[in-house]
């Protein structure tokens, strides 16, 4: 695993409470996960704070699983 | 009662505005903020209040994460003006100016502050809503259509929000002593008092007793509603 999903991981559970073993890099944060819509801007929020970065609302949109977060993460962080 | 808590009230320098900041300054508020168009608008007993210029005609031009550089538990949206001509006479500069101002700063100004209030899971959001917005008032479709639409948003909002632990209500008032009404004249001031039943006017402290109210925790549980302060003007 690459410390960006680690991290984004650990922010999952955090947020979520739920347990790192059910979560798989492609669940939903809304349909697997139970995030309401407002976690998801949460979750955006806890991500622009660990990595140092901004993310914009029509990117952030479009996070919607573990798999998601990493790969913006790997191509926008500092 | 406001130990330990930020305010900020938009328009702190009219009547209303500043008896708001006022009454939470007696009550204990740990920091107050306030907006004007003009920094040579405030009042030298105004000195506690920490003033941030800002055009609320020109808000998306403004850089609010420079100029708002805080976060705040109260956000009470007050700052508010009026263009009155009867519709037919009414120019479309006068309708855009009072939707901008009234209604489209609290779009620029709520994307600024309500992320924080989510992440700290608390928040008290009370706009300064008025009486015409439920009963309309010749002369007035473009204030009467921002403040009717801000009851709207309102809802909406405290929708959204109330799982955080956030509320949003609005205080709606009737005839109140302040800027706007100074420019009446006496006949026209004859005619409102006639139809008030407590038959006198508002005190803007009475506006700012009930936002203090609202952002209070006896209000803790109050959400998405409008205290109407008019003196029995109109039972809503």
């Amino acid at each position: 695993m690459s410390d960006i999903e680690e991290r984004v991981k650990k922010i999952v559970v955090e947020h979520l409470g739920v347990e790192e073993a059910k979560i798989q890099s492609d669940s939903k944060f809304i349909d697997d996960l139970g995030a309401d819509s407002l976690d998801t801007v949460e979750l955006v929020m806890a991500f622009e704070e660990e990595f140092g970065c901004e993310i914009p609302d029509d990117a952030a949109e479009k996070i919607v699983t573990l798999k998601d977060a990493v790969s913006y993460l790997t191509d926008n962080s500092n | 009662m406001f130990k330990d808590k930020k305010l900020l009230v938009t328009g702190g320098t009219g009547s209303i505005g500043g008896s708001i900041c006022n009454y939470f300054n007696k009550n204990g508020c740990e920091e107050i903020f306030s907006t004007t168009t003009s920094l040579n608008k405030i009042k030298s007993e105004q000195d506690y209040i920490k003033f941030k210029e800002l055009d609320f005609n020109n808000i998306e031009n403004s850089n609010l994460d420079e100029i708002l550089d805080f976060e705040v538990d109260y956000l009470v949206l007050n700052a508010g003006l009026n263009k009155d001509n009867i519709f037919l006479r009414m120019s479309l500069e006068d309708w855009n100016t009072v939707i901008n101002v009234n209604l489209n700063s609290s779009f620029h100004l709520l994307k600024h502050f309500t992320k924080t209030m989510v992440k700290k899971r608390f928040g008290r959001i009370v706009f300064i809503s008025s009486v015409v917005a439920h009963t309309g008032n010749p002369g007035q479709v473009n204030y009467t259509s921002s403040k009717a639409a801000i009851s709207g948003l309102m809802k909406s909002l405290a929708l959204e929000l109330s799982s955080r632990n956030i509320t949003v209500n609005c205080v709606a008032p009737g005839f109140i002593k302040s800027n706007m009404t100074d420019s009446l004249n006496e006949t026209q001031k004859n005619v409102i008092l006639n139809r008030i039943p407590m038959k006198k006017l508002g005190n803007p402290n009475d506006i700012a007793r009930a936002v203090g109210f609202l952002c209070s925790e006896n209000a803790e549980y109050i959400t998405g509603q409008t205290l109407h302060v008019n003196g029995g003007l109109a039972l809503i």
